[in-house]
């Protein structure tokens, strides 16, 4: 007997326990709440892993037998080799460190500074009335169609890279900081200037505190932004990369080279994007909010 | 006794678009040391504009707030000043919370949860200590937060509807706590609040207040002895009081009626 089928009976045994069912009224049918029963975690597992290796199958016996070209999508087998290759002779690790380095440190530099920059409205009103139209320019503008420029002022190397990654991640930070400035309880600012505290103390004791899920909120988002804007910056002009590689093979027709390199980006984007989330529940848990 | 607070021709008005509004017209007060002194008064009456001026958060139009004889006029720091909200901070611990008064003043963190550390427990928050604000009771909060103005060392203590927001009985217990630390640390209190009987009973002294523009109508005082057992609610003195209180409090709707 299947496990459905003794439920059925234990139900079944139920229902002969309990009163029958009111008689049900003419034209209004009876209605029961969806109750969605959930898998267990290794039937998940196993549909999640069912999924990908379908893909890839489908993906190798098409190639092979011709049904899509290899030509252009290349196929696993062949990406596996180039991926050992990659690892094995040519300089993986010089681009792998120099895009995760232009993401840190324009994730770092600009959040900061973004960061700082939105809490600095608090200060005066006056001050976040004149500067605010400047930051919703700077907002609305494509800040990677800037890119070429940036490049051409900075130069080919990591600097350009941090430089756009900044661009990205700044405007963000500053708003959303911003936000948690605006959104400060004037109530509690009356507390504690009724206590004869300073401005300086209300920033530190109140402002800080108040803005830090807020400014918690947006690392996640930053993390994504400087990674495409490392990317970009390497595209449009670099000597090292993850995403010179990725053009590099674009331009000489190396399929399965442009897969290992996106499969490589793809990983470091998702280690990334695990440690800032730890990152986050740490500090979420330290703000009690 | 010495005279702790007094208002002397202070008044209030806000000039918007379509004029000039009066928000308490030009008014005495005196409160004197160690009182116990309730305003009640509708919603409009500038309970709160009094409040936020004593407390020199509000610079009034006209007029001087004058503590212990000196002129403290739009001077910050000078009294203890409760409002509505409790405003625990949710990353403090109530500890913590409780010590703000005296670490914005300076004092060492050691010293003032040294302090505040037996007072807690001695205040009903024993246990409580190192918990965040939000797995308190609403009451709880109120202790904190009242725990939070007396350690602020200030003589005058501000108390804008404190308990306003909590159920019947936990308010009943509130203000027979409220009254045991008064008793204790010999503050002047001033209460803001809607309700007639809590004033009455917790009262030396209440002044009734009108509305448009704020101003106070009567001030009645309250001789009941101390303690006061809950079942002073019905004597016939508090009864008069309340009669005349809840007289004065509906005269204006009265008005507005006719």
């Amino acid at each position: 007997m299947t496990v459905q089928d003794t439920r059925r009976v234990a139900g079944m045994a139920h229902l002969d326990v309990a009163p029958a069912t009111p008689a049900k009224p003419a034209g209004k049918p009876v209605r029961r709440l969806p109750v969605q029963k959930d898998w267990p975690t290794w039937a998940i597992v196993t549909a999640q892993l069912g999924i990908l290796v379908s893909i890839v199958a489908a993906w190798e016996i098409s190639a092979t037998t011709g049904a899509i070209d290899a030509f252009f999508w290349s196929q696993p087998s062949a990406i596996w080799r180039t991926l050992k290759i990659f690892f094995t002779e040519g300089d993986a690790w010089t681009d792998i460190s120099f895009t995760f380095r232009s993401t840190i440190f324009g994730f770092l530099i600009g959040t900061t500074a973004g960061s700082l920059f939105g809490l600095s409205f608090w200060w005066s009103r006056n001050y976040a009335a004149v500067v605010q139209p400047y930051i919703i320019c700077f907002e609305s503008i494509p800040k990677l169609a800037l890119a070429p420029l940036i490049i051409l002022v900075f130069g080919l190397g990591l600097v350009s890279k941090v430089a756009i990654a900044t661009a990205l991640t700044f405007v963000i930070s500053t708003l959303t900081a911003y936000a948690g400035v605006k959104a400060l309880d004037q109530d509690s600012e009356k507390l504690f200037y009724s206590l004869g505290a300073s401005r300086w103390q209300v920033f530190r004791k109140l402002v800080v505190p108040v803005c830090l899920p807020w400014i918690i909120s947006v690392l996640r988002v930053n993390i994504g932004l400087a990674l495409t804007g490392a990317i970009v910056g390497e595209f449009i002009a670099s000597q090292h990369g993850l995403g010179r590689q990725i053009l590099y093979a674009g331009q000489t027709y190396d399929i399965a080279l442009v897969w290992v390199a996106v499969l490589v980006l793809s990983t470091l984007a998702i280690v990334m994007y695990a440690t800032v989330s730890w990152l986050e529940s740490v500090l979420r848990k330290g703000t009690r909010q | 006794m010495p005279v702790k607070v007094h208002l002397d021709h202070v008044g209030m008005a806000f000039t918007t678009p379509s004029g000039t509004f009066r928000a308490v017209a030009p008014m005495n007060l005196s409160i004197e040391s160690g009182r116990f002194v309730s305003l009640v008064g509708p919603s409009g009456c500038g309970k709160s504009t009094l409040f936020n001026v004593i407390a020199g958060l509000l610079q009034p139009t006209e007029g001087h707030v004058l503590i212990d004889g000196e002129d403290a006029t739009g001077t910050i720091g000078r009294v203890g000043y409760m409002l509505q909200k409790d405003l625990l901070l949710p990353w403090r611990t109530v500890l913590d919370n409780v010590i703000l008064g005296m670490e914005v003043q300076g004092k060492p963190l050691k010293e003032a949860r040294e302090r505040a550390l037996p007072l807690l427990q001695k205040y009903g928050l024993a246990g409580f200590e190192y918990l965040y604000p939000n797995s308190l009771s609403g009451g709880m909060r109120q202790r904190a937060a009242l725990l939070r103005t007396l350690l602020f060392d200030t003589d005058v203590i501000l108390l804008d509807e404190p308990f306003g927001a909590l159920d019947a009985q936990t308010k009943l217990q509130m203000q027979e706590w409220l009254m045991q630390l008064w008793s204790d640390f010999k503050k002047t209190v001033v209460f803001v609040t809607h309700d007639v009987e809590e004033a009455i009973y917790l009262s030396d002294e209440i002044h009734v207040m009108g509305t448009r523009p704020g101003r106070i109508l009567e001030t009645i005082p309250v001789t009941l002895p101390r303690p006061r057992a809950r079942t002073t609610a019905l004597t016939p003195e508090f009864i008069t009081i309340k009669e005349r209180c809840m007289n004065l409090l509906a005269t204006p709707a009265l008005n507005m009626a006719a």
